[in-house]
């Protein structure tokens, strides 16, 4: 992809930018900067909507930007333009050094210049020409919602797909330098069911990384019959009598709640501000001995992996909790510098307008030794959680997530299905009520809105079961 | 950038591209921003962006959409030729055209505009009213969510037909979250934002105070029992509220299915006949007010609920068209045209003599549960199904006293709220997200710990 060094006044994207590069950054430190980081991307997205038997929407869209990052002693100053000639990133360095009112021309560190470049995009350039074209998303997108008309009752369907193409460029003066491409796709199902008075609604979200051909080989049908089975389980349900009770949260997005209520209390910009009651508890139990939770960026296709983060370096497995123990914080650059936590390659961004900051990638809890009826049989009186709707976590770790199905627990056994459910906690105790963790974990794909923008994750878990929890309904 | 240049710059681009009809919506913006953590200088940032959002329509009149922050003169050609592709799968069953207002006069209030203060001006405030706000309670150790930000704009929108409209704006926003600990207390955190024009407007004082009220009221906290409750609705919280149901309101969210109305509910009893609710994007307490809407039709006040009726719904070009009346200024350019609110205001309306008016959030001494802040919005509302189920911040007011509510939720149905309100009170807040009085509820479903 890339061709001899050309001498530019601008980035250029598919070509040798290092004596740019390091002018800017021979700028930033001759001012006095400890560290310089520029993060550069193109982007060129597309997405596509079809609602009830028509395309309604395709919409391209294109990006090119650059964040820069300095950092004087523990102080960090982030400017984003939209401009990538020398001029302005030059001008954009001067601003940032500006506002952390950098005067003094003396600094920690020195450039020796950029390392010979990383090209983790040499695979990846034929990726944008791979991905299926706009007729073959509509096609199968309106196969997809022809698959949701399976009688009256079904008011509303809506199938739509994303594509996310970025190209990046990392460069700073540790001496990083490297390029990378990525790829996202989604592709997402909705349904409104309706009946008299009765409503009920269903959704479906399934993505990857780095698999151009990945939508051609999507099961529509299995994804239509699945959001299709959820919405009529729902649509007669009663609302769910509130109380405390035992709960068992199903596989794959279930993950979202040790994402929300623990995997946020685990990223260093959590114990920058003061917010995670786990700051200081690295080596103690925090969770029941049958917990054991990952965040990595290197299962291939996951929606959460990546070749470099957002910093430019690789990513590790971190092994968050071992048998209920906290082993590691999930960290980023500013983190490692602020609170001493090793980096994780976790510094992550939406794009080129947020800094990084310290994000999960993909985040689970391991499978144990249980079934799923194993886990349903332990319980007398208590709520299976099919599927997850969203939720959030407090700066005080207080939870809540909404259950988008439901059903009861009798006797060990799955009763009626309920709605209106929500799940509320403390982040501390709930961790040490997941008691038991079946053998089927599986992985689901999500956006994770946080500081530094949204980014691209998967959650995960095989079943659990939690002992006792807040149920909200009416 | 200047709006006439980059209407050139596009026209002329279009000419190349053989493209007749298109018409743009450009923002472009600089922002600065402050973090501070215990008087140290956290995250200071600056950002200039442009994003323009191109609609072209082909030779059948159908409309492609894109949106780029490349504005090189490739950039534009690139956008306008993708947008063009676009327009070859356009929507045939609803056909978009230019807003037929986006010539007609609007309110540009020039007096807005500030002068950006600097970063280091921002972080000097910042700092002090960190400091302000920790010395305020022996209990608030941090405040780790802070934020000073100014931000100057420019919107634009023109299209080939003539129209070119513009205004430029500034506004400033600082938001105070203070964390307070006591010894074998869970902590607790509250806070407090203002928004104001420039930075020099925004009333600090009062946000320092707000935020450690705020927080230092709910040190005393205590588990609800689960059951059903006299509730009283702050101004913030029933602006939270109707927003997030005001789908009810959206012609958009009506074609789509997704609303709870259709197109005949016009007339229909929402509420108790005490009840208006307009929106008025223009009203010159709103901070964020913009003279036009993305498809260039100029913002207007509306009035969306009448003495308890459905009076208006909220429309863009296309959807004004399915349900043959003008767009009414709130659409929105996106993938696809949405219509969104702007800024409601609620009141009492004259026919309010069936109000229970002893019911008064500061005198009212008997059992009711005070909902100051609802949260999870986006997890706990299901609009096309009228039901919530949100976390809240608030107070059981039992026996003269208060207590702050430890992690509750709030739960019910839409409809069920509007027709079963007692009170509306008389005195209004202005909040950021519009204006409203307190508002009581009848009963709804609280789910405690206890």
């Amino acid at each position: 992809m890339l061709s001899s060094s050309i001498k530019s006044s601008e980035i250029r994207f598919g070509e040798c930018n290092k004596q740019l590069l390091e002018e800017v950054i021979f700028y930033g430190i001759g001012l006095g900067a400890d560290f310089i980081e520029l993060f550069i991307e193109n982007s060129d997205n597309s997405s596509v909507l079809a609602e009830e038997d028509y395309i309604t929407s395709v919409s391209p869209s294109f990006g090119k930007g650059a964040g820069i990052r300095i950092f004087k002693d523990k102080r960090d100053g982030f400017v984003s333009t939209n401009d990538l000639s020398k001029h302005g990133l030059m001008r954009s360095i001067s601003q940032a050094i500006q506002m952390l009112d950098i005067s003094e021309k003396t600094n920690n560190s020195i450039f020796n210049g950029l390392y010979k470049l990383r090209d983790y995009s040499k695979s990846k350039i034929d990726w944008l020409t791979e991905v299926p074209t706009i007729n073959e998303v509509s096609e199968k997108l309106l196969l997809s919602t022809k698959a949701l008309k399976k009688d009256k009752k079904v008011a509303v369907r809506k199938g739509s797909y994303t594509r996310n193409w970025q190209e990046v460029i990392i460069a700073s003066s540790d001496g990083t330098y490297a390029t990378d491409i990525r790829l996202h796709q989604t592709v997402g199902l909705n349904i409104i069911a309706n009946d008299a008075q009765y409503r009920s609604s269903g959704s479906r979200r399934f993505g990857s990384h780095g698999i151009p051909n990945e939508f051609k080989s999507w099961d529509h049908e299995k994804a239509a019959n699945e959001v299709y089975e959820s919405s009529m389980n729902m649509l007669y349900a009663d609302y769910v009598q509130a109380g405390q009770m035992p709960v068992v949260l199903a596989n794959k997005f279930g993950g979202v709640i040790f994402h929300e209520a623990c995997g946020h209390l685990l990223e260093t910009t959590q114990i920058e501000r003061g917010t995670t009651p786990f700051s200081d508890k690295l080596n103690e139990k925090i969770a029941h001995e049958s917990v054991t939770a990952i965040d990595e960026g290197l299962s291939e296709g996951s929606f959460g992996s990546l070749s470099i983060d957002d910093e430019g370096m690789e990513p590790e497995k971190s092994v968050l909790i071992k048998n209920g123990v906290l082993k590691k914080f999930i960290s980023d650059r500013a983190g490692e510098l602020r609170t001493g936590h090793k980096r994780t390659g976790s510094g992550r961004r939406q794009n080129y307008s947020f800094a990084a900051a310290s994000r999960m990638r993909n985040t689970f809890i391991a499978k144990g030794d249980y079934t799923k009826d194993e886990l349903i049989t332990s319980i007398s009186d208590g709520l299976y959680c099919k599927s997850m709707g969203g939720g959030s976590v407090g700066a005080t770790g207080q939870f809540n997530f909404s259950v988008e199905e439901g059903y009861l627990i009798k006797d060990g056994k799955l009763t009626k299905p309920v709605k209106g459910a929500t799940l509320i906690g403390d982040a501390k105790d709930v961790m040490l009520k997941i008691s038991m963790c079946g053998d089927d974990l599986e992985l689901a794909p999500g956006f994770c809105g946080s500081i530094s923008g949204s980014v691209n994750v998967t959650v995960g878990q095989p079943h659990i079961k939690v002992d006792a929890i807040t149920v909200g309904g009416r | 950038m200047n709006a006439t240049k980059i209407t050139t710059q596009i026209s002329n681009a279009a000419n190349l591209l053989n493209i007749k009809k298109w018409d743009y919506g450009a923002s472009f913006s600089s922002d600065f921003s402050v973090q501070v953590d215990k008087g140290e200088a956290k995250q200071l940032k600056a950002s200039q962006k442009q994003v323009i959002t191109l609609r072209v329509w082909n030779k059948l009149n159908l409309v492609g959409i894109t949106t780029t922050s490349d504005l090189s003169e490739t950039g534009i050609r690139k956008a306008l030729n993708q947008a063009n592709i676009a327009a070859n799968f356009g929507n045939k069953n609803e056909i978009t055209d230019f807003s037929p207002l986006a010539k007609d006069p609007i309110q540009v209030k020039e007096t807005d505009k500030k002068s950006p203060l600097g970063i280091k001006k921002l972080l000097k405030i910042l700092r002090e009213a960190e400091l302000k706000l920790l010395d305020s309670h022996e209990a608030i150790k941090s405040i780790p969510y802070n934020g000073l930000s100014e931000s100057f704009y420019e919107r634009i929108y023109a299209n080939s037909d003539g129209a070119l409209r513009n205004y430029s704006k500034s506004q400033a926003a600082l938001y105070l979250y203070a964390r307070a600990e006591e010894e074998d207390k869970k902590p607790r955190s509250s806070g407090s934002v203002k928004v104001a024009y420039g930075v020099d407007d925004i009333d600090i004082e009062s946000c320092i105070k707000e935020a450690s009220r705020k927080t230092i009221a709910h040190l005393n906290y205590s588990s609800i029992k689960t059951g059903k409750y006299l509730i009283c609705l702050a101004p913030e919280a029933f602006l939270t509220m109707m927003n997030a149901f005001s789908s009810m309101f959206n012609a958009r969210s009506i074609i789509d299915g997704v609303s709870l109305s259709n197109k005949n509910s016009i007339g229909e009893i929402l509420s108790i006949p005490a009840l208006n609710i307009y929106d008025d994007g223009l009203n010159e307490r709103n901070i964020s007010s913009a003279p036009f809407d993305g498809e260039g039709t100029p913002t207007k006040k509306i009035s969306l609920i009448n003495k308890g009726k459905l009076e208006n719904f909220l429309h863009s070009e296309s959807t004004a068209k399915v349900f043959k009346t003008k767009p009414t200024g709130h659409a929105g350019l996106g993938s696809k045209v949405s219509v969104s609110p702007d800024w409601l205001v609620v009141e009492r309306s004259t026919e309010c003599s069936e109000l229970n008016k002893s019911l008064d959030h500061s005198k009212y001494e008997g059992e009711y549960v005070y909902i100051e802040e609802l949260n999870a919005i986006h997890a706990g509302v299901r609009a096309s199904q009228g039901s919530f189920s949100l976390p809240f911040e608030g107070w059981l007011y039992k026996n003269g006293r208060k207590c702050s509510i430890e992690s509750a939720t709030v739960a019910g149905d839409i409809k069920y709220l509007l027709s079963n309100i007692i009170n509306i009170e008389k005195e209004e807040e202005v909040t950021t997200s519009g204006i409203s009085p307190h508002i009581w509820i009848n009963e709804l479903s609280i789910t405690g710990d206890e």
